[in-house]
């Protein structure tokens, strides 16, 4: 990502993550799997100023491995800021001088909300596999629970790439009276085959490192090979072949190196994916990444004619959905069989797919046409919605 | 109240209220926001460009972004009460398979395409010898887009042949049959049929399946 170009006049400058605790023993979260949790741990941060009328909230829900740090840094000397940080700040997409940007760590996650690396109340050690299974639609419970708990009950849009995008399509389908527009950006309404395949591949790497112990691993050495390897593999799903190309080609880290130095000599994509590899997991918890993954696989909220129309009935807000030509992780026909699902039940959706050669990431990438229709489609939403004649927004905001 | 070019004027006035649309090729989406907010009209457009894509998305306009070349595989039979295609079929490279997709996915369908039996086209060829230019038909013969042009008879007979009937045919053109420019919407009068293949530098057609 090109975050040293971000001048500091367009960026949120330095932000905090912030911990609420919701829910507790006696009022637990529910579950869509029947269990439940409490109390739950939830690390946010917020960028911009919410209006009198709190009308002008958008919520960002972040993919499988990024947290609540969305935007800007926390030291002046970080040497990266926020994961979506080219999109969000004064004259970004998410412009916060209009909108009050919130981002929050996912259920299940390992960045300071509540997940199977926190302590399990009943037992007093880390949860590992005890952790309940969770869903997409769990996680935005819990964003619904943020909210609430920030006096927020209807939000202008949702936003979210990859897995955040089926996390916003989500909310669009739970909560569509809370909501003006939902932004599904390199997304799909249900993984393929392939897909979880992939993540399939990627839990097995965890799940054969001897230090895995059945997710009881917080106490000694963490499966640190397997989840290097699963980070590995998904890297290379995340990046366009034309892209690896084009940055390694077949050059090789040490230009001296000869056949017969072995396997000592590698090729530059090679030494890329190992450092990608060696630096996830000093940040990312191996069970997080089982739980995660198993949620995206089990995502499917269209699986059959009759479900789709009812779970449809209720949705009104305006959709925007967005793909890129390269991406092979979640392709663009993904991206259209939701926008024809969406299109035969007559809601207001819009689809536009973009060129870019950087494959699946590029969602979090500089890129002229993406951003002018992102920033269109939300400054659309805020003339009709916040600036413009209906108050309806303001409705549901709290007296709190 | 937004102003439209009068051939998406006429088009507006053939669609009833409160009818399901889609617009092909509906590029900034004055046609599709006039329908929308003026008639009641729910659907979409498709365009193919990002500039229009983006626009219409500016303008709070549902828009696909596809190639109608492509078919419309992604809409079911009968899905709209009116696909309009205005001033694109001459750009597609399938024209009738275009149009094929466009009577089974809509009940009714609505296409204005440019006369190439008009007058100043045909005298444009006859006095100087070289592809013709005109209002509606400005590029040079190597970079235009419109690579299947057709006069009204071409169209009627397409029509016949494919057996889909002409519900109803407008020659466009401005009074006087000097047709001196096509964006005055005051100068705008639809002429006899008799002489509309000479006349009209554009047409529009309404037509459903036999």
């Amino acid at each position: 990502m090109n975050n040293m170009e971000t001048s500091s006049s367009h960026s949120v400058g330095l932000v905090e993550t912030q911990q609420v605790t919701l829910f507790d023993e006696g009022d637990p979260m529910p579950l869509d799997c029947g269990r439940s949790l409490g109390p739950v741990q939830v690390a946010f941060e917020t960028y911009g100023t919410l209006n009198e009328n709190g009308s002008n909230v958008i919520l960002l829900c972040h993919a499988l491995s990024g947290n609540a740090h969305a935007a800007g840094r926390h030291h002046p000397d970080d040497k990266k800021s926020g994961w979506w940080d080219n999109y969000i700040g004064p004259g970004k997409p998410f412009d916060t001088d209009y909108f009050f940007v919130i981002s929050s760590n996912n259920l299940g996650g390992c960045d300071g909300t509540t997940g199977p690396s926190s302590i399990n109340p009943e037992s007093g050690r880390p949860f590992g596999l005890d952790f309940p299974m969770i869903t997409i639609g769990d996680m935005a419970r819990l964003q619904k629970a943020l909210l609430a708990h920030l006096g927020i009950q209807k939000v202008l849009a949702v936003a979210g790439g990859s897995m955040g995008g089926m996390i916003a399509l989500q909310w669009a389908l739970d909560y569509p009276d809370d909501l003006a527009g939902c932004i599904v950006i390199a997304s799909t309404p249900r993984l393929t085959a392939q897909n979880i395949a992939f993540n399939a591949v990627a839990r097995q790497a965890i799940m054969v490192d001897p230090h895995f112990k059945g997710g009881d691993y917080y106490e000694s050495n963490h499966p640190i090979n397997g989840l290097a390897v699963a980070r590995m593999m998904a890297h290379i799903t995340y990046l366009s072949e034309q892209a690896l190309d084009i940055k390694f080609g077949r050059r090789m880290q040490n230009p001296d190196a000869t056949q017969a130095d072995g396997f000592d000599q590698d090729f530059a994509v090679e030494s890329y994916l190992r450092y990608q590899g060696s630096s996830f997991v000093t940040k990312f918890d191996a069970n997080t990444y089982l739980y995660i993954t198993k949620a995206m696989d089990q995502f499917d909220p269209f699986p059959d004619p009759e479900t789709t129309a009812k779970r449809l009935e209720p949705v009104n807000c305006r959709l925007m959905v967005m793909s890129f030509d390269t991406d092979w992780r979640f392709d663009t026909s993904r991206s259209k069989e939701l926008v024809k699902i969406l299109n035969m039940h007559n809601k207001t959706v819009s689809f536009e797919e973009f060129t870019s050669q950087h494959g699946h990431d590029a969602f979090l990438l500089k890129s002229p046409d993406y951003q002018q229709s992102l920033s269109s489609f939300l400054v659309r939403l805020y003339q009709d919605f916040v600036h413009g004649p209906a108050q309806a927004m303001a409705q549901g905001v709290s007296d709190q | 109240m937004t102003t439209l070019r009068v051939d998406l004027e006429v088009i507006a006035d053939l669609v009833e209220n409160n009818s399901r649309i889609l617009d092909l090729g509906c590029g900034d989406g004055l046609l599709l926001d006039y329908l929308i907010r003026n008639k009641g009209a729910r659907g979409f457009g498709v365009e193919i460009t990002h500039n229009g894509v983006h626009t219409c998305i500016s303008r709070g306009l549902p828009v696909y972004q596809g190639d109608i070349d492509q078919g419309l595989s992604d809409y079911q039979d009968d899905a709209f009460d009116y696909v309009i295609l205005s001033q694109t079929l001459q750009a597609t490279r399938k024209p009738q398979f275009v149009i094929q997709e466009m009577l089974r996915v809509g009940k009714r369908i609505i296409i204005s395409f440019p006369n190439f039996a008009y007058w100043r086209v045909r005298f444009g060829l006859l006095l100087t010898g070289r592809m013709p230019r005109t209002r509606v038909l400005p590029h040079r013969w190597y970079n235009t887009p419109n690579i299947h042009m057709c006069s009204i008879r071409d169209f009627q007979d397409m029509c016949a042949s494919m057996n889909i009937k002409i519900i109803r045919q407008l020659p466009l053109a401005s009074s006087g049959g000097v047709p001196s420019d096509l964006l005055h919407r005051q100068l705008i009068d639809r002429i006899p049929w008799a002489t509309a293949n000479l006349l009209a530098p554009l047409a529009i057609f309404l037509l459903e399946r036999e």
